[in-house]
């Protein structure tokens, strides 16, 4: 006999119908939301690219790139290294702080802490990942700038890059933290014992052997957070005090203007935008160029973290 | 206790029966009642037994006899595994390795350790054996180092041509050189091999243990092998340790059978549970 409601027949090979195409739809479906993103990503170049092309043809190309003309949209002065250098300048300081406390933790987890002091400080570097930048930029206002910044610095202003830079910084260093450690553990502990067995020191052993061999997956961390800090919007917006326009600044005790503070400026409030022609279009050249700067490092870390795994 | 196990010359596996067999020439290791815990359980117990400078002292048994956990002892590797604890004393040329004041650093400074799986640093084959000179503060010709050290684990003429290249282009069997060429450029008093040639082809195999051969009279050598064939060739003397099954804990604790020269070890054992394992009927 067959087996339990097996048919017989060499025709019935072909099998139900109706579940093959119940397996086809199934897979469509999450055939569409994997492509989701993909024309997604497209619909962003694009949007851009069409409104930053109008913006190019109505301004004179060569204004662009008068240094310390300054960034006033309304007034149609667009000078692109005022905001590129605002952006630099907060980003270097959140650079400065997320470097060293990023990989001091991530050594710090991955090669001296006992496990369970892992076990608990690894979730709640996860949470300060998780705090919105908004409450991070009221923290710079409230906090940073006042208590740390003008204590060192007394002529700091009450809006400044500096306590921009300082909450960006702790912003990315969980990131940081979390990228690093994944890469400094990932180091086989038989080089490890190769290391101890040679008569080496742990500070030795951690810094001569583990961290050179994780170095790719460092850099990587490093691209990622500084990336994540050129585009951070929120705290600049709050903290570093330039409201719709900024004079070229490189003092970080002064107010700036980043890149993405100059788009949200335009972008909040369409009465206040009305300026010249192509001053609303000019955040979306912006956004392109932003656009770009971050995929160019999200690919370079992409490079780094791969040659990690192809070590081991 | 069998009639048979209390003939003298027989590693018994308790204290108070343990008859040492004492190997010729001068001690380098005295190993009196040594156990090893991880946590609860007991992985080797009560092991006494010594070794001689310039000869190679072989540990053979069946897996989980605790025969690595036994090696691991002799430069403090099971140091770094945080549950680890040590019973009994290892006089090491008459310093116990345990005491309170010993370094650990400094006793792997002097003994050095070749590992299971080759495992060279990321970097250069020149700056792999350079490694351990210069954090021990060599201040010598580093070049001539290095060349020597290479000579000395018959790896030299395969790659004085690309000293500057990453070591993890090498053979397998190239890299276990390349690991016992950083070990012998500490110059160390001991070199400890851990199933050195389990990884390797038996060409590579035989290069390592002709390699052995050739430094065993600078260095003491003590290795753990699976392969009874390579404790018979390269050998002077054999331990036989076999794992107990133990009642309270369900786990098996290693405890040594049989120590004596090699040749009787494979010849003439005495105790039943060694001619089992070598002649194959068990293990």
């Amino acid at each position: 006999m067959a087996a339990i409601g097996a048919p017989t027949g060499a025709m019935d090979l072909r099998g139900d119908a109706r579940r093959r195409r119940k397996e086809t739809r199934i897979r469509r479906v999450f055939q569409g939301a994997a492509v989701f993103s993909v024309i997604v990503s497209v619909l962003i170049v694009a949007s851009l690219l069409g409104r930053a092309l109008f913006f190019l043809s109505k301004v004179d190309l060569s204004a662009l790139w008068i240094p310390s003309r300054g960034w006033y949209p309304r007034r149609g002065v667009f000078d692109i290294p005022t905001i590129v250098m605002g952006t630099l300048v907060v980003s270097g300081i959140g650079m400065l702080v997320a470097a060293p406390l990023g990989l001091g933790a991530a050594i710090y987890l991955s090669e001296y802490a006992k496990p369970r002091v892992r076990r608990i400080l690894k979730p709640i570097l996860e949470i300060l990942a998780g705090v919105p930048s908004v409450v991070l930029g009221f923290f710079a206002i409230t906090w940073i700038i006042p208590n740390v910044v003008q204590t060192i610095w007394p002529e700091a202003g009450f809006f400044n890059m500096m306590g921009a830079g300082i909450a960006v910084g702790i912003l990315i260093t969980p990131l940081v933290a979390s990228v690093a450690e994944d890469s400094l553990r990932s180091v086989p502990g038989a080089l490890r014992e190769a290391s101890y067995g040679m008569g080496a020191r742990k500070r030795t052993t951690t810094m001569k052997i583990v961290v050179p061999a994780a170095v790719s997956g460092i850099m990587a961390s490093l691209i990622l957070g500084l990336s994540r800090a050129i585009g951070e919007t929120m705290i600049v917006a709050i903290a570093a005090g330039a409201s719709g326009g900024s004079a070229f600044k490189i003092n970080p005790l002064e107010p700036g203007q980043t890149m993405t503070a100059a788009m949200t400026a335009l972008a909040i409030g369409s009465d206040q935008v009305r300026g010249q022609e192509g001053t609303f279009e000019s955040l979306f050249f912006v956004g392109l160029v932003l656009f770009f700067i971050t995929l160019v490092l999200n690919i370079v870390s992409e490079r780094f973290v791969r040659r990690v795994r192809k070590k081991y | 206790m069998t009639a048979q196990e209390t003939k003298p010359g027989i590693r018994l596996d308790t204290a108070e029966h343990a008859v040492e067999r004492r190997p010729a020439g001068e001690l380098v290791f005295d190993v009196q009642d040594l156990s090893v815990y991880y946590g609860e359980f007991r992985a080797v117990r009560e092991i006494s037994m010594s070794i001689a400078q310039n000869q190679i002292t072989a540990l053979i048994g069946p897996s989980g006899c605790g025969k690595t956990t036994m090696l691991r002892c002799f430069n403090r590797m099971n140091d770094l595994i945080e549950t680890a604890r040590v019973e009994g004393k290892i006089l090491y040329h008459g310093v116990d390795l345990y005491e309170k004041s010993v370094d650990p650093v400094e006793v792997r400074r002097r003994i050095g350790m070749v590992f299971q799986k080759p495992n060279p640093f990321p970097k250069s084959i020149y700056d792999n054996v350079a490694f351990g000179p210069k954090i021990a503060g060599f201040k010598g010709n580093m070049d001539d180092l290095v060349e020597q050290s290479l000579q000395k684990a018959a790896l030299w003429d395969e790659v004085k041509s690309r000293l500057k290249e990453s070591a993890t282009g090498l053979s397998g069997g190239q890299q276990q050189r390349l690991c016992i060429a950083r070990c012998v450029a500490v110059e160390p008093d001991v070199i400890l091999m851990d199933e050195p040639c389990s990884a390797l082809d038996p060409i590579a195999t035989g290069k390592v243990e002709d390699l052995m051969q050739d430094i065993k009279d600078e260095y003491t050598i003590v290795i753990v092998t699976h392969n009874m064939q390579q404790a018979a060739r390269v050998s002077d003397m054999t331990a036989f340790f076999t794992a107990e099954v133990n009642e309270e804990q369900d786990r098996r604790t290693g405890v040594l059978v049989e120590y004596d020269k090699t040749e009787r070890i494979f010849t003439n054992p005495t105790d039943e549970r060694t001619e089992n394992y070598v002649t194959g009927r068990f293990g």
